[in-house]
């Protein structure tokens, strides 16, 4: 870790890009189809791949088409399927309350509780690489994987859970309780991983900032509230960032557990469902793709221009 | 870790009469005490997974799963067969090696030009690559799934003559999603190489293919590890393409053969354990040997505020 330039070489890079901004460098023949080169055939992957299907699931949202046979047996409807989404489709209230349920959780326990274990890890404690092995770990495991691991505890008849707390619930199958299930086990993941983030961007913390506010006599609370957390502004939009992208994403563990359904919807898994399953709704399915499609670009667009600005600066 | 964690802190050393005091403090006490216990939480399922993959089904579901004794490896063996896992590995192997080198290479490629060059787009273009990245896969679903199921490809590439159900179709997809992160944390390395080796380079004579590979490439020798890990973990751990684009249960690497063993595996928990330990062996085996490759991956690209 020390070898890269994580957050160190940020600080030491910064006059360079000015210094560079409005230089042109004078590129001819072999390397100008060079430089294209390299730029284009990514571009055009990425284009391909994800920029055109993106736009292509807002145009579909327009229309009616089962899927088969060309473009042309394709109807334009207008705003139908969108008018069938929210007034015609009872999973897709559920599944909006359940994402919003989500993101919610994850950011009230996991996030802040990754976020406290890594202003408790930042303070030299001993054993601290055993602390972060612990915490994350689960972040290199496949969220469908932790579905099955999760099992482990929440089986009706042999889990531990039951055992421990002598009951009969089945924590993935009864729709009461599975979303819940699922949060915690998803959380159990998430936790660790915006511990990791945080940790990365508390060691890059001047340490100074830190000591003049105890020099001033600021207790470590206040400390961390007035100078460590406004320092930390870039690192706290993206941990949110990630938050609501991994809330709209969630799809792997519930997909594992049941294929969203019976208290798991999600729309993710509404769309999936209407594109790989029996009745194949192209229209439909792609309107519910477009709205999530917009509630993730918002985000995105946050984050790009942080991201972004730290990178002009 | 442990090493950056003292390069950054000069001030630790300075102080060891302070941090003697610290260290005896009740509240140290109870830190230690809190994180330790959280921690052994957080261990928690994964040992109780190992612990029960080891154990006998018949004895723990006689004497319960609170007791000693029972220990086998029989289902490891019976999780290995029934759930094909040589095939299955094979497919995260055939799917995951071309899907990260070529994932590296062309983002190195889009960075270097990204970042050497002060093209007027660059912005434009980074902000294109990284937002593909974070797009919900879902909401790309429906036309790239009709498309691959358009586009012809010969036998010898797929043998059910499409990109959809194809290795190729997914080794694409997942470069096209993960270049963009690649290429982000790639360009912001290359910014912090020194300016000045490259203009030596160029003075000498050197043309643009000299200085990507043998100038670039071998300086971000480190950034490179440190994504290889992270991705290698990462497109072993997809899910939702595979399990989408893949029609035959033959084809499907490990993390999507879940989908089909859950029934055979939720009704022997001992299996179940077991299978799980398995699957998770390979990047468990990455996270405790390449943690630190690991760890600068995923904070390249995010501290550089």
């Amino acid at each position: 870790m020390s070898d890269l330039p994580t957050v160190p070489a940020a600080r030491a890079k910064a006059p360079a890009p000015r210094r560079r901004r409005g230089r042109r460098v004078q590129v001819t023949g072999t390397d100008r189809v060079f430089l294209v080169l390299m730029v284009a055939i990514p571009t055009l992957l990425v284009l391909g791949w994800v920029w055109v299907p993106a736009i292509a699931s807002v145009v579909l949202s327009f229309a009616r088409w089962s899927g088969v046979g060309g473009l042309d047996t394709i109807h334009w409807i207008g705003a139908e399927n969108y008018k069938n989404v929210f007034t015609n489709y009872p999973p897709f209230y559920p599944a909006l309350r359940h994402n919003l349920i989500w993101l919610v959780f994850l950011f009230v326990l996991p996030t802040l509780f990754g976020i406290f274990l890594a202003v408790l890890l930042d303070r030299e404690l001993r054993f601290t690489r055993f602390y972060q092995t612990a915490f994350f770990l689960p972040v290199v495991l496949s969220l469908a994987l932790i579905g099955f691991i999760w099992q482990l505890l929440y089986s009706r008849d042999q889990g531990l859970l039951n055992g421990v707390l002598n009951t009969q619930i089945d924590w993935y199958g009864d729709s009461r309780w599975n979303l819940w299930a699922v949060l915690v086990a998803a959380g159990w993941k998430h936790a660790g991983y915006i511990m990791l983030l945080y940790l990365a961007g508390l060691k890059g913390v001047d340490p100074s900032l830190r000591e003049a506010a105890a020099v001033d006599g600021a207790s470590q609370v206040r400390a961390f509230f007035s100078v460590v957390l406004p320092v930390m502004r870039p690192i706290n939009i993206i941990v949110i960032v990630v938050t609501v992208i991994e809330s709209l994403r969630a799809f792997d563990i519930v997909w594992v557990i049941n294929k969203g359904t019976n208290g798991l919807e999600l729309i993710s898994t509404l769309v999936t469902q209407n594109v790989v399953g029996e009745a194949s709704r192209i229209g439909f399915g792609s309107a519910l793709a477009t709205i999530m499609l917009v509630i993730s670009l918002v985000f995105i667009t946050i984050f790009l221009s942080t991201v972004m600005r730290g990178e002009r600066r | 870790m442990s090493s950056a964690t003292t390069a950054t802190r000069p001030q630790a050393a300075a102080s060891t009469t302070t941090r003697a005091r610290r260290r005896r403090s009740p509240a140290r006490i109870v830190l230690y005490v809190f994180v330790t216990l959280t921690a052994l939480a957080w261990l928690f399922p994964v040992l109780w997974a190992l612990l029960n993959s080891f154990r006998d089904y018949h004895y723990t579901s006689l004497h319960g799963y609170v007791s000693l004794g029972g220990f086998t490896v029989e289902n490891y063996v019976h999780a290995w067969q029934q759930g094909e896992f040589t095939r299955h590995f094979l497919n995260s192997l055939i799917i995951t090696v071309p899907a990260v080198l070529l994932t590296l290479f062309l983002a190195s490629c889009v960075a270097f030009v990204v970042a050497r060059y002060s093209f007027r787009f660059n912005l434009l273009l980074l902000g294109l690559f990284t937002a593909a990245n974070l797009l919900p896969q879902q909401a790309l679903l429906i036309p790239l799934f009709r498309a691959y199921r358009e586009i012809p490809l010969p036998l010898w590439m797929s043998d059910s003559g499409r990109l959809l159900d194809s290795y190729w179709g997914l080794i694409l997809v997942n470069v096209a999603f993960q270049s963009g992160f690649c290429a982000f944390v790639l360009s912001n390395y290359m910014k912090a190489l020194p300016h000045e080796m490259f203009e030596a380079a160029r003075v000498d004579g050197a043309g643009v293919p000299t200085q990507f590979f043998r100038i670039t490439l071998p300086l971000c020798r480190p950034a490179l590890a440190a994504l290889a890990t992270l991705q290698v973990t990462w497109i072993y751990n997809e899910f939702f393409w595979a399990t989408v684009l893949m029609q035959s249960g033959s084809k499907f690497p490990i993390t999507s053969s879940l989908n089909n063993l859950r029934g055979q595996f939720f009704t022997d928990y001992n299996l179940l354990s077991a299978g799980s330990i398995v699957i998770a062996l390979p990047v468990l085996i990455v996270f405790f040997v390449l943690q630190k490759q690991f760890v600068a991956g995923l904070t390249l690209g995010s501290t550089k505020g």
